[in-house]
């Protein structure tokens, strides 16, 4: 079955995005990429610390992913919209995904401010993925906006809780014509599927991969997660029923 | 000779650098890898290319970027 996954006009050979953040080594971002079969991959930007010589995290990616460099740290549209410009100005594509956050306990995004983000950076030529909480209005004005994909939380970011938003993440899904990437919170391959089965275009996926164990092997657990779910999802689950359905048939028993 | 001084902000931080100096000697003056940072100029971008021509004056505001791990 055919099924082409294509944002702003790239097509993408993976469903699993990933970001690169607290990873106990930077050294295993290849091998966490490679095993996980990701084809985007994010990435954020900092003033460069004078004093410690930790290298560039673009020596780590290699150069046929797709980069999207995201804006945390931005509190409202002006910043995210100067550190997406920055971010271009590097000469690594013109992806972005929007962050703004002003709430440092839960990290919720701020949907009004990034909807202004991205109106003016989708205006600019920019692939825009916001990230944001899962509002239907939201979406539509996001969609409106110019966004390329809406990219709705499933728990607040880094706690591993799951798709916890599962009802109001649907709703995006049947009703936005855009792909609905769920970003955030994921903690376990199976909740990954679980939002492939429902219909996600995609997963984003940091903190889950990076602070297992072996996040080498959990990269590739939820990159076989996300082929899963899309497949079921494809192949259109069977209908729940209250009672049990015999599998047998219920005639032509031996002795009968 | 007498030393003059310049005052600049470098990613927040106020400093004294001894004058004339360009944007690409500050780089090289901080130690840093020049084809894998950013720099933002008095609040705008600085393309490459006009690093080397860019001659630092008092009270400048100078960020140098780079990539990090992110989600």
């Amino acid at each position: 079955m055919e099924d082409k996954f294509i944002i702003g006009g790239k097509e993408l050979s993976s469903r699993l995005f990933i970001g690169t953040g607290k990873f106990p080594s930077n050294r295993i971002i290849p091998q966490v990429i490679k095993s996980s079969a990701a084809h985007v991959v994010t990435v954020a930007l900092r003033r460069i610390d004078f004093d410690s010589k930790e290298e560039n995290m673009l020596n780590h990616i290699p150069k046929d992913c797709i980069l999207m460099p995201n804006t945390s740290g931005a509190r409202n549209a002006d910043e995210a919209v100067r550190i997406a410009k920055i971010a271009r100005a590097a000469g690594c594509g013109n992806w972005i995904k929007i962050e703004v956050i002003s709430d440092n306990k839960y990290l919720l995004p701020d949907n009004f401010e990034t909807i202004k983000a991205t109106e003016m950076l989708a205006k600019d030529g920019f692939v825009v993925l916001p990230y944001m909480s899962p509002d239907l209005m939201a979406a539509k004005r996001l969609k409106d906006a110019g966004a390329s994909a809406v990219m709705p939380l499933g728990a607040p970011i880094g706690t591993n809780k799951g798709l916890k938003t599962k009802e109001l993440v649907k709703i995006l899904i049947d009703e936005i014509d855009l792909p609905v990437i769920v970003d955030a919170g994921l903690g376990r391959p199976s909740e990954a599927t679980e939002a492939m089965e429902m219909g996600a275009a995609a997963v984003l996926v940091n903190t889950a991969i990076a602070t297992s164990d072996d996040p080498i092997s959990m990269a590739e657990a939820f990159g076989l997660a996300v082929i899963a779910g899309r497949k079921a999802y494809l192949s259109g689950a069977g209908a729940v029923k209250e009672f049990a359905e015999a599998s047998s048939p219920l005639t032509g028993f031996l002795g009968a | 000779m007498v030393v003059r001084l310049l005052n600049i902000t470098l990613n927040g931080k106020k400093m004294e650098v001894e004058k004339p100096i360009t944007l690409i000697e500050l780089l090289e003056l901080k130690g840093i890898e020049h084809e894998k940072v950013i720099v933002e100029y008095n609040y705008d971008i600085l393309v490459r290319d006009d690093w080397n021509s860019t001659i630092l004056d008092d009270n400048d505001n100078v960020e140098v970027l780079k990539f990090v791990g992110g989600g």
